[in-house]
């Protein structure tokens, strides 16, 4: 890229930035089970009184990307309308055994396996054409995984804003410091998605992060 | 195990390195990578992954990097030019290389036989 082009996207990003862009395509990350359709859900049905898409135990139950459009959040004087991208669970591998251990049929696990490589390409997809990233963390689970380290590089290197959610805090083994330790460079936010806790302050981070 | 280093990996394309990566992964091989991708490169390397998994045969790999680290210089800062530090990567066939334990700086997995 020449000289003249990255001068251009330096002010187009200081632009950006003085007149803080209002509407932003926001994704939701994680690995599978995270609960990243549960925190969507909350959200959805928080500001908009709707639902995003069904959850279960069993991994890679979002196997498409689901888009929602318009979603306002208001929180301490400062509100954001998001274009909500819940994406199906990254991960570097899908066996199908894994599903039949769930009490799947080995058909309906291998026909969940083929699409849950396709949702995870789709995913993948998604990173070019997103402004930021609610990266959601399973807070019972080692944060190391390839998967967080990856979306956070990708972030990291578009420049783009992250926030980490330290989900299922209402689990007793649940430890957000050992994320905050791993990736002390990025704000987060411990949340229960399932039960709300501590939502107001993703809100209130989500509204300054990405308005 | 192949180890493979910073000067060959730097001569390479991000294509001709997933390639590499993946051919030498569903050969049951063990890649050590001196310098490893950069995000970009392991998110088409998932992506790619994904597209070649098979049932019974090949089920995707195991890929452990640290994070990587962003060193920038005022003149990269002033064009807001990412310099992204990658760091030693290790990758292997799923089914055959497994984590134990992993962190910034330290990680530790096992190895096995199919």
């Amino acid at each position: 890229m020449g000289l003249i082009n990255k001068v251009k996207l330096n002010f187009s990003s200081m632009f950006k930035r003085i007149f803080n862009k209002k509407k932003a395509r926001i994704g939701i990350y994680g690995p599978p089970n995270a609960g990243k359709t549960t925190l969507a859900n909350r959200i959805i049905r928080d500001w908009t009184g709707d639902a995003m898409g069904a959850v279960s135990s069993v991994p890679h139950e979002t196997r498409r990307a689901r888009r929602r459009e318009g979603v306002t959040i208001e929180s301490n004087g400062s509100k954001v309308s998001l274009d909500i991208v819940d994406t199906p669970g990254l991960a570097t591998k899908v066996d199908f055994h894994e599903f039949m251990a769930h009490g799947l049929e080995e058909e309906e696990a291998k026909r969940r396996a083929k699409e849950a490589t396709e949702g995870i390409i789709e995913a993948v997809k998604w990173l070019d054409d997103l402004d930021g990233v609610i990266l959601v963390m399973d807070s019972t689970e080692d944060p190391f995984t390839q998967v967080n380290v990856t979306v956070i590089g990708n972030m990291e290197a578009r420049k783009l804003p992250l926030l980490i959610a330290a989900n299922k805090i209402d689990l007793p083994e649940s430890s957000p410091a050992r994320i905050r330790t791993a990736f002390p460079q990025h704000t987060l936010i411990p949340v229960s998605a399932l039960d709300g806790q501590n939502i107001d302050s993703l809100y209130e981070e989500i509204a300054q992060h990405f308005g | 195990m192949d180890m493979i280093s910073e000067d060959k990996l730097e001569r390479m394309t991000p294509m001709e390195k997933v390639r590499m990566i993946l051919d030498g992964v569903k050969n049951g091989k063990i890649l050590v990578l001196e310098k490893g991708l950069t995000p970009k490169e392991e998110a088409k390397l998932i992506e790619m992954t994904m597209t070649e998994i098979t049932p019974d045969d090949f089920s995707g790999i195991e890929i452990e990097s640290y994070p990587t680290k962003s060193n920038q210089k005022l003149l990269d800062k002033l064009f807001r030019k990412p310099v992204i530090r990658t760091r030693l990567t290790v990758i292997g066939p799923a089914n055959q290389l497994k984590t134990l334990r992993k962190d910034k700086d330290f990680i530790s997995a096992i190895v096995s036989s199919q």
